[in-house]
């Protein structure tokens, strides 16, 4: 029971707001709000008491303190996510639907956390499609808006074509090997060529999820479409646990074939970044530019998957976390802008230091922890990445990375120099934000800074990551 | 029924719709031929675990368990699909994916 505690948390509280949306008289649905980000908050502190880890079900579901750590660090995203939505939720289109939004949300957070800790791989796939069938509902959530719609139908299409080119790839795995469970695929595993063509067909599929260069188009349209709460989700916390599980993946399944894999993301790893960047400079819409941006910093991801060892796992978790903080900090400043103004554009941003001076700083910080810049977590996350794949040699590589991170410099920069130098004659006027959304930027405020300072939480991850080989 | 067909001949089937269910998803039009295609895509996948389960592992049931979640989340994902679907044709009285091309450019 206490093993698969994270799963059961999460599902007692789904279903508590289910029957508490369906019996809560029409008048009085936005009172669920408050309930729902404290249940969920009592889950996230409980997730972090340490219990008993294992495996369930003849191996189907395994969890270790590494897994237990992935799953916190979703959690601790998704409350951020919970918080900075309120003021959207409040809105008058969304009356009537604020029970949903909880609700599927964590619905596709319990698939994550499933698909996360899958021992074999029809799991793995039961996790994943429940992870990404409910999203596009989310991403389709203001009905009366053809934007929106249009993002919901790209997100399904591309996601069903994704999970059907990924269960092929199963497939053959399962021909060639006679076994779904990741132990016994590993153990049977001999790099034949329908093997290899196996593992090409299966890291299509994921690379579809965490938009890998060259499956990355659907991105921008996506993330441009939804809205923005339901963006910050897509772009951070889905991603996340892609990543997470493709990690796993590679390193236990297709361990045999590690330099084949080594390969491919060798080359995706270049294109992603260099394409994502170069897409990025010339985004005016802040959504299509953090989207763009978010497709450079999983290039930078996969440069650390590549250093396959302990640090490379444990720089992996170590810049999702960073990433989570400050991406949300992005976006929930945007998200903001976007519920009081409804203006999206970048250049509406010009002068924003004159009237909004703490929502510009906030910004600030978050761009400059993604883009790398010193002082804060940021910085720390990319530079043991290239630590990471410098030690195995792949100085090309880091070189190229590094690289990136002056073009991705620029284009951050643009955005901080719009808000602070930048003059306009119709600013956004000054305007106090909610509580609310007050406490959502000051956790990702305080999260990029103290991560960035305080080195336990890196040493925490690297003491737990050595039990996946 | 099937005794004696070789595995080969499963496979090549299963091979042909996947890559047919691919270059429907491509070239259609209409976003119910795509969703028709993407089901090809999946039942190819299906085709698949079964025909390994029964010919080369037939101790074990894991390809048809496979299969079986298989048409389920299918089903699923067909309904999810179809529901945005209708909303956008509410909205543009069409499907064609041409039309559908507002965060195009």
């Amino acid at each position: 029971m206490l093993i698969m505690r994270h799963e059961l948390l999460l599902v007692i509280i789904t279903v508590i707001l289910l029957l508490v949306e369906i019996f809560l008289p029409d008048n009085r649905k936005h009172t669920i709000i408050l309930p729902s980000i404290l249940l969920f908050f009592i889950v996230t502190v409980l997730g972090f008491i340490p219990g008993p880890t294992g495996e369930l079900f003849g191996g189907m579901y395994a969890t270790t303190p590494l897994i237990l750590t992935m799953k916190n660090i979703l959690n601790l995203g998704v409350l951020i996510i919970f918080i900075q939505s309120v003021n959207w939720l409040k809105k008058i289109e969304n009356k009537g639907k604020i029970g949903e939004y909880y609700l599927i949300l964590l619905s596709t957070l319990i698939g994550m956390d499933y698909m996360i800790s899958s021992g074999d791989f029809l799991m793995f796939y039961l996790g994943l499609e429940l992870a990404t069938i409910p999203l596009a509902t989310l991403a389709a959530w203001e009905r009366f808006k053809e934007k929106s719609a249009e993002a919901g139908v790209k997100l399904i299409f591309t996601s069903a074509l994704s999970s059907g080119i990924l269960l092929y790839g199963i497939s053959m795995i399962y021909g060639t090997t006679g076994s779904v469970y990741f132990r016994e695929v590993m153990g049977a595993f001999n790099a034949t060529p329908l093997q290899v063509l196996a593992f090409i067909f299966f890291f299509a599929g994921m690379a579809f999820k965490i938009a890998i260069v060259p499956f990355h188009l659907w991105i921008a349209d996506v993330y441009e479409g939804s809205p923005i709460n339901i963006t910050s989700y897509l772009s951070v916390i889905s991603k996340g646990a892609a990543v997470f599980i493709l990690m796993i993946i590679l390193y236990t399944v297709f361990y045999k074939i590690a330099l084949l894999w080594r390969d491919v993301l060798y080359v995706t790893s270049i294109l992603t970044m260099t394409i994502g960047n170069l897409f990025a400079i010339r985004q005016r819409n802040i959504k299509r530019f953090l989207a763009f941006s978010s497709i450079a910093q999983a290039g930078f991801i996969l440069l650390g998957l590549i250093g396959q060892s302990q640090l490379g796992m444990t720089t992996v978790i170590y810049f999702v976390l960073v990433y989570i903080f400050s991406n949300l900090g992005a976006f929930g400043v945007a998200g903001i802008i976007s519920n009081v103004t409804g203006k999206e554009s970048i250049d509406d941003y010009d002068g924003l230091y004159r009237t909004n001076p703490l929502l510009s700083l906030t910004m600030m910080l978050a761009l400059f922890s993604l883009a790398g810049i010193p002082p804060v977590a940021g910085f720390f996350g990319k530079f043991f990445l290239f630590t990471a794949a410098a030690q195995k040699g792949l100085y090309l590589l880091v070189i190229i990375g590094v690289l990136n991170t002056i073009i991705s410099l620029y284009y951050y920069l643009l955005v901080v120099k719009a808000m602070f130098l930048n003059t306009s004659d119709q600013p956004i006027a000054y305007f106090r934000s909610d509580a609310y959304s007050r406490i959502g930027l000051l956790m990702c405020v305080a999260g990029i800074v103290i991560i960035g300072f305080a080195s336990p939480v890196y040493e925490f991850i690297l003491s737990l990551s050595h039990g996946l080989y | 029924m099937f005794e004696g067909v070789p595995l080969t001949w499963f496979l090549i089937v299963a091979t042909i719709m996947f890559f047919i269910g691919i270059y429907g998803f491509l070239v259609r039009k209409n976003l119910i031929t795509i969703l028709m295609s993407l089901e090809l895509i999946l039942n190819s996948v299906n085709i698949n675990f079964v025909a390994f389960n029964k010919l080369l592992y037939p101790q074990h049931m894991e390809g048809m368990f496979f299969t079986v979640f298989v048409i389920a989340v299918a089903a699923a994902e067909a309904s999810v699909a179809i529901a945005i679907i209708i909303n956008i044709y509410r909205r543009l009285i069409n499907i064609d994916v041409e039309r559908i091309d507002e965060m195009k450019y």
